[in-house]
């Protein structure tokens, strides 16, 4: 068989602690986000959209959704006769098997998936980041520079930059000090958690960082930083364009909204580089006599019969007379009853809410959320305050 | 139970001349994302028949288009799945001229097939059927043919369109079968759907020339309802065919209402299946005005839509008002336009300040790619 010239590695076990209630019944990456779409979308369809083929899914925390979701890959194309997506969570080996410790163990324990497709170089992606990217420029610049490691930076707002790895690099690039979250940040270049590595290079690195026993066996933590100390050849790749970290309700609602207005932040419908998902086979939404829809996206299978206004609405939705829901994400196949009035809130999916219901402020803002999470059934009349979230 | 479908996907073109200059009739859009043949498709995968032939005459490319691998059907499979037949012409032969033609010209795919039960079906049968228990029935009273018929009210139309209705007594054996084009009142219509057992079905191809058959519902229904077992199944769920463009105009309104629409779409939980285009959800801005309507994803929204359906990727600009009209996929309405009771066909474009008006019994159509 021919040989790759890269395969990604998407690292989608992470909780998503951060997330609550949205996050306790399914991963973080097979959150759904946009109407349509799941987090995990984004990284997938744009390896579809970047000619790369083969992408391993290494999944640890409640992983059936994921698998499911993903089956054999047919609706990101990565339904292939050699290559394609692989579902990859933790396994029994003949020494033992454990789950996977970190980020980097996570690539470790799975080498022998990397040896098969023999790439030259490997990407590193996480799933639970929304952006549009390709990733074939950004190999581009890796093979072009001869790097050992190439990491996607995004410059950031200085006040933001201790969440992230910051890092300085010279005028070619090159990167010469990496620090993980910082207290006093040297500078707002903030990785993105995206790394090409040249496949050799990486498995040896894996394999000194596993024999380590003070590691954390985390790419940020430890990967990083050691390829710095030994004078590896690491560059910095300029990512400009809508990156967001959705790790928080607040970031999650954020960017949903980031997809509204008459310039959204963030377009989905470019035909150059679409976002794929599975699709629900349902037919268009209808809107009622009474129904009003102002600076919106839905996607198909709703009835609307309120008023809906500054809100992303999933698949198969159903928004009952007399409601008014303003600022909030409402998941799949939910239902509002009548009359109620949802305000910042977030509703996931299969979630049911009664008629009369209050569901956050008209006053809050983007850090009290109302969160109901997946499949509750709320009764007529219920009342989830600002901020709280029901599990 | 071992059953076959087979679509026919032309055999009215001629009734619907608009819509099918560059399609075939299997192809036209349908219900904001669907195109009629989905139906048909969906009705039979979900009734468990996984080998399918479809047979064209012409312009077909749009429903090749469309099908593909059969693969969102579920129908991309080793054994069975989709078949596309293409006319067979050999010869002198010249392409088939009636649904009994068609059938000889895939005289080889029947042949080489296993199953012992046809279910055969013309394209344009929107309705939401499960052919189980019509097959369980043919099975049942030992029947050649089951025709799957519909009580139907026929208002005194103008529009004269060849119909076959069917009478048939206590144990559904059919009694008589007539077809004309001066039907009108209460009757039995033969809904084009039928179980035949795939031998008897052979043994009509293989003594056509002998028998003189040339016409299927002429030699065989009408002629033949005494000699052969022919059976009658009643459906009486939503159905509508589509046999002209202000029938079409009307029967796609229809699905505004939600009695209709949940039949069509939701019954018995059984899902009806399309391409999948991956557009991005419909935007609507904060200028945007919707009203009883049925809206497809990738719809940008900024003006007014009333009582109408608007397919994938359809925008209406600011100022522009649309009313009991049907858009097609990729159709833009310009500024301050105003669409009344028009169907515009795909990837049209409507410039600034037009007003384009039809009546509600005479749709205005505009067809593919037109610019005005």
């Amino acid at each position: 068989m021919k040989k790759k010239q890269c395969v990604a590695m998407l690292l989608a076990g992470g909780q998503g602690t951060r997330l609550y209630a949205l996050t306790s019944r399914a991963p973080k990456p097979a959150v759904s986000f946009g109407a349509k779409y799941r987090i995990i979308d984004f990284p997938l369809s744009n390896c579809t959209n970047s000619g790369i083929d083969t992408v391993g899914i290494l999944t640890q925390y409640q992983p059936l959704i994921l698998n499911e979701y993903i089956g054999t890959g047919g609706p990101w194309d990565l339904d292939r006769m050699y290559g394609g997506a692989h579902v990859l969570p933790p396994y029994q080996a003949k020494t033992g098997g454990e789950w996977y410790k970190g980020t980097a163990n996570a690539i470790y324990q799975n080498i022998h998936f990397l040896n098969e497709y023999d790439s030259e170089h490997v990407l590193i992606l996480s799933g639970d980041h929304i952006y549009k990217m390709d990733y074939s420029d950004m190999l581009r610049e890796h093979i072009e520079n001869d790097a050992d490691c190439t990491i996607s930076v995004i410059d950031v707002d200085e006040r933001e930059a201790s969440r992230f790895g910051i890092m300085d690099f010279g005028a070619d690039k090159r990167i010469t000090s990496f620090e993980e979250k910082p207290k006093k940040p040297r500078s707002n270049h903030a990785s993105m958690g995206i790394y090409i590595f040249k496949k050799s290079v990486l498995v040896d690195e894996l394999t000194a960082d596993e024999a380590d026993p003070e590691s954390v066996n985390d790419f940020g933590k430890n990967i990083i930083p050691n390829m710095l100390a030994a004078k590896k050849r690491m560059f910095a790749y300029m990512f400009k364009g809508y990156w967001k970290d959705v790790g928080t309700v607040a970031s999650l609602w954020e960017a949903n909204m980031d997809l509204l207005g008459d310039r959204p932040a963030l377009t989905l419908n470019d035909a150059g580089s679409k976002i794929y998902s599975r699709n629900e086979p349902l037919p268009p939404t209808f809107f009622g006599e009474k129904a009003e829809v102002v600076n919106c996206i839905l996607t198909t299978g709703c009835e609307i019969y309120g008023k809906v206004i500054n809100s992303v609405i999933g698949e198969g939705v159903v928004i009952g007379e007399g409601t008014v829901v303003e600022n909030s994400v409402i998941m799949s196949n939910s239902t509002i009853g009548k009359n109620a009035s949802l305000s910042y809130a977030m509703i996931d999916e299969n979630v049911e809410i009664g008629d009369k219901s209050t569901i956050g402020d008209k006053n809050s803002d983007r850090d009290k959320i109302a969160l109901v999470g997946r499949g509750n059934k709320l009764e007529k009349g219920s009342v989830v305050a600002a901020g709280e979230i029901v599990d | 139970m071992k059953t076959l479908g087979v679509i026919f996907s032309n055999i009215h073109d001629k009734e619907i001349t608009e819509l099918t200059g560059k399609r075939t009739l299997a192809s036209i859009p349908f219900g904001g994302r669907y195109r009629l043949i989905d139906f048909v498709l969906s009705n039979m995968v979900n009734s468990g028949i996984s080998k399918i032939g479809v047979i064209t005459k012409m312009n077909y490319q749009s429903l090749m288009d469309h099908v593909g691998s059969g693969k969102h059907w579920d129908l991309s499979r080793k054994t069975g799945g989709l078949m596309v037949l293409p006319p067979y012409g050999a010869g002198d032969n010249s392409l088939y001229r009636s649904r009994f033609e068609a059938i000889c010209g895939i005289e080889n795919f029947l042949k080489h097939s296993n199953e012992d039960y046809v279910v055969m079906s013309d394209c344009d049968t929107v309705c939401n059927f499960n052919f189980n228990d019509v097959v369980e029935k043919h099975v049942a009273n030992h029947a050649d043919i089951t025709v799957i018929v519909c009580r139907t009210e026929l208002g005194p139309s103008n529009e004269r369109r060849m119909r076959t209705a069917v009478e048939y007594d206590k144990e559904m054996r059919v009694t008589k079968v007539t077809t004309s084009d001066k039907l009108s009142g209460k009757k039995v219509l033969f809904t084009n759907m039928m179980v035949i057992s795939r031998r008897f079905l052979l043994r009509l191809i293989d003594n056509a020339d002998e028998w003189g058959y040339k016409s299927f519902s002429r030699d065989v229904l009408v002629r033949g309802c005494r000699e052969h077992r022919i059976f009658a199944y009643e459906y009486d769920g939503y159905f509508s065919t589509v046999d002209s463009l202000a029938n079409y105009y009307a029967r796609s309104l229809e699905l505004l209402d939600k009695k209709k629409r949940d039949e069509l779409f939701y019954k018995d939980g059984a899902n009806i299946y399309t391409k999948v285009r991956d557009s991005a959800p419909a935007r609507f801005t904060g200028d945007a005005k919707v009203v009883n309507s049925l809206v497809a994803d990738g719809c940008e929204i900024e003006g007014e839509v009333r009582n109408s359906i608007l397919f994938r990727g359809v925008k209406v600009a600011r100022g522009a008002v649309v009313t009991d009209s049907i858009v097609f996929q990729d159709t833009e309405v310009g500024e301050n336009s105003k669409l009344h009771c028009v169907i515009a066909d795909k990837s049209v474009k409507v410039l600034e300040d037009r007003i384009l008006s039809g009546h509600s019994t005479h749709p205005y159509f505009i067809a593919k790619d037109t610019v005005i």
